[in-house]
């Protein structure tokens, strides 16, 4: 491996090290990197640190899972939305393609009208985000002979703009004291009230859906060349679309439930992460995946200490994304075509 | 081996293209189909490839149906070459023909060492190997249709299907790539191609089949098929074939004429 190689694939690890000792460092009470590990140390090894416990409850309690909460939402997010651009072999799409972000939101919104507890929200939440993908796949499957891909990428559009409008109806007919704004800081997504039962929750779904990609990753380079040279190099494409299709909806159904509608991330960061390390998706997804917790957990911290209170992710990420991604497309001709 | 269609009847969901076509492919052989546009040529070899499904009758690879047989076996057997396109995300040449190692690899499995050196031979093997770190949505149109070609010669297939591989190559690229044509065959490769030039049937091809109206109206050598009368019936042009001397041996070629002369 030449020098600049070894470089591009170091860079997403090193700026995820920098944003995580970032995050523990900035806010109302700062926590040295040092000290975080002390206390993760003593944590896994049951010994002691010796600091306070306002330390411990900061590091264990408060600002570590929130940590891991937006390292995982923003792995989760530009893994699955490289494995979409790969799969529609276009590089503006993200993951909620195929309707899985209006399918979560239509869930969440309805757990929080019938003011269901917050487990409930969750569940909902994922439940549609599965739902609609399914019902997405469903309807392409039923419509034959015209190219598969597209008719899955227009089948998404209309089953997410149904989903929509019952998001809507259900803000229109909402308390407008108590549900409506529950449902508006829902849909504009946060990790404020990320707690460690989220993460038990989301983590091994996540990595379930993980898991396929990764064996995957060589299918996933042909299906980027479209159903039929892909089947005539010998892959069973819609099968191996079906799968990747399954995994990268578990996984961005899975974060969506626990942080909301965040945007941006999965379409903004798969494309940085081809810019270094290439469109090869063995090292596309490592690269994504890191680059894409490390990218939400800056925004997190940003969005946790800009302002007197929480700025939501949704307004952040797109504050930070669009001139980002018109940089990109003004400078950058290397990641696409 | 051979690849072999029996009054195939052939065309996209819904719509029936042609019918009644019967030929073989045997490796070593170059059979050459001509045709005016929308006459069925790549329907024909997309059927062929079993990417659509025969709408009656059958295609046959050694006596099995195409239709039993798994997408990698049958990727194993014939590897294609579309026209060459632009590509969508920035792969290498060198990743493009590895590509074509795929039917070669496990299903959770990344390309190994040997791969790389198979991908790597039939790149030098094209005389492109200088190209292997090229960019190749960025390479010219001729490089990328020999890239396609190099990748379709990564699958180890003892047949090839090519759709017009000179479409859209100037002039010393389609010379180039009909050279390549023919030594494939003599390297015992069968090919079965697409073109919408009756000279480069006399220049390459073993046999011709003449695929008009989604009939084959003519299938033999190309002195056979490639009459005035043919193409006069196929494209609607007069025609006049002539015998040249090349010093090493005749050659015919085909010089079209206006219908009324000036």
């Amino acid at each position: 491996m030449s020098g600049r190689r070894i470089a591009a694939t170091l860079l997403p690890l090193v700026a995820l090290a920098g944003a995580v000792i970032a995050a523990f460092a900035i806010g109302k009470f700062p926590v040295a990197p040092v000290e975080a590990l002390a206390v993760l140390w003593a944590k896994l090894t049951g010994g002691t640190h010796g600091l306070s416990d306002t330390i411990e409850t900061v590091v264990l309690r408060i600002r570590g899972p929130r940590i891991a909460a937006a390292i995982l939402v923003g792995a989760a997010l530009a893994a699955a939305g490289a494995a979409y651009q790969g799969l529609f072999r276009n590089p503006l799409v993200s993951p909620d393609i195929l309707g899985v972000s209006s399918g979560a939101a239509l869930g969440a919104v309805i757990g929080i009208f019938l003011s269901l507890p917050v487990m409930a929200i969750q569940g909902l939440s994922f439940v549609g985000g599965l739902g609609a993908v399914a019902v997405v796949y469903g309807v392409a499957a039923a419509v034959r002979g015209h190219d598969p891909i597209l008719v899955l990428v227009l089948a998404g559009v209309a089953i997410g703009a149904l989903f929509g409008a019952g998001v809507a109806l259900l803000k229109y007919v909402a308390d407008p004291y108590n549900q409506l704004p529950a449902i508006t800081f829902w849909l504009l997504g946060s990790l404020a009230g990320a707690a460690p039962a989220d993460l038990t929750a989301a983590a091994p779904l996540t990595l379930v859906g993980l898991v396929p990609l990764i064996l995957l990753r060589w299918r996933i380079n042909l299906l980027s060349l479209g159903d039929e040279e892909a089947k005539a190099l010998g892959v069973s494409t819609g099968p191996t679309r079906a799968a990747v299709v399954a995994a990268a909806t578990l996984m961005t159904a899975s974060v969506v439930s626990i942080a909301g509608i965040i945007g941006w991330v999965g379409l903004l960061i798969p494309h940085f992460a081809r810019l270094l390390v290439g469109p090869d998706f063995g090292r596309l997804l490592p690269a994504s995946a890191l680059l894409g917790g490390g990218f939400m957990l800056l925004v997190d911290t940003l969005a946790r200490t800009v302002a007197a209170i929480e700025v939501p992710l949704g307004v952040l990420t797109a504050l930070v994304g669009t001139p980002f991604f018109v940089w990109l497309l003004a400078t950058v001709r290397r990641g696409w075509q | 081996m051979t690849l072999s269609a029996e009054t195939l009847a052939f065309g996209y969901p819904g719509r029936t293209v042609g019918r009644g076509a019967t030929f073989a492919l045997k490796t070593g052989e170059v059979l050459c189909v001509l045709g005016p546009n929308g006459g069925g040529k790549t329907t024909l070899f997309r059927t062929l490839l079993g990417l659509l499904r025969p709408h009656g009758g059958r295609v046959r690879i050694d006596g099995s149906d195409l239709r039993d047989l798994a997408r990698r076996t049958v990727a194993r057997r014939i590897g294609y070459v579309p026209q060459a396109h632009s590509g969508y995300f920035p792969f290498t040449v060198a990743d493009v023909v590895l590509m074509g190692r795929t039917a070669h690899i496990g299903l959770f499995a990344a390309p190994s060492d040997k791969d790389r050196r198979v991908a790597h031979e039939t790149l030098e093997t094209l005389g492109i190997a200088h190209l292997a770190e090229a960019i190749y949505t960025r390479i010219s149109g001729g490089e990328r249709q020999l890239a396609l070609i190099a990748r379709a010669l990564a699958q180890e297939a003892p047949l090839l299907i090519m759709d017009e591989p000179t479409a859209s190559l100037d002039f010393g690229n389609q010379v180039r790539v009909l050279e390549r044509i023919r030594g494939l065959a003599r390297s015992g490769i069968g090919i079965l191609f697409s073109t919408h030039d009756p000279d480069h049937a006399f220049l390459c091809a073993d046999r011709v089949a003449i695929l008009h109206d989604g009939h084959i109206a003519a299938l033999g050598t190309p002195a056979e098929t490639v009459t005035p009368g043919n193409l006069r019936a196929a494209y609607g042009v007069e025609v006049s074939i002539q015998e040249v001397d090349m010093g090493a041996g005749r050659r015919r070629v085909c010089l079209p004429s206006f219908a009324a002369s000036p």
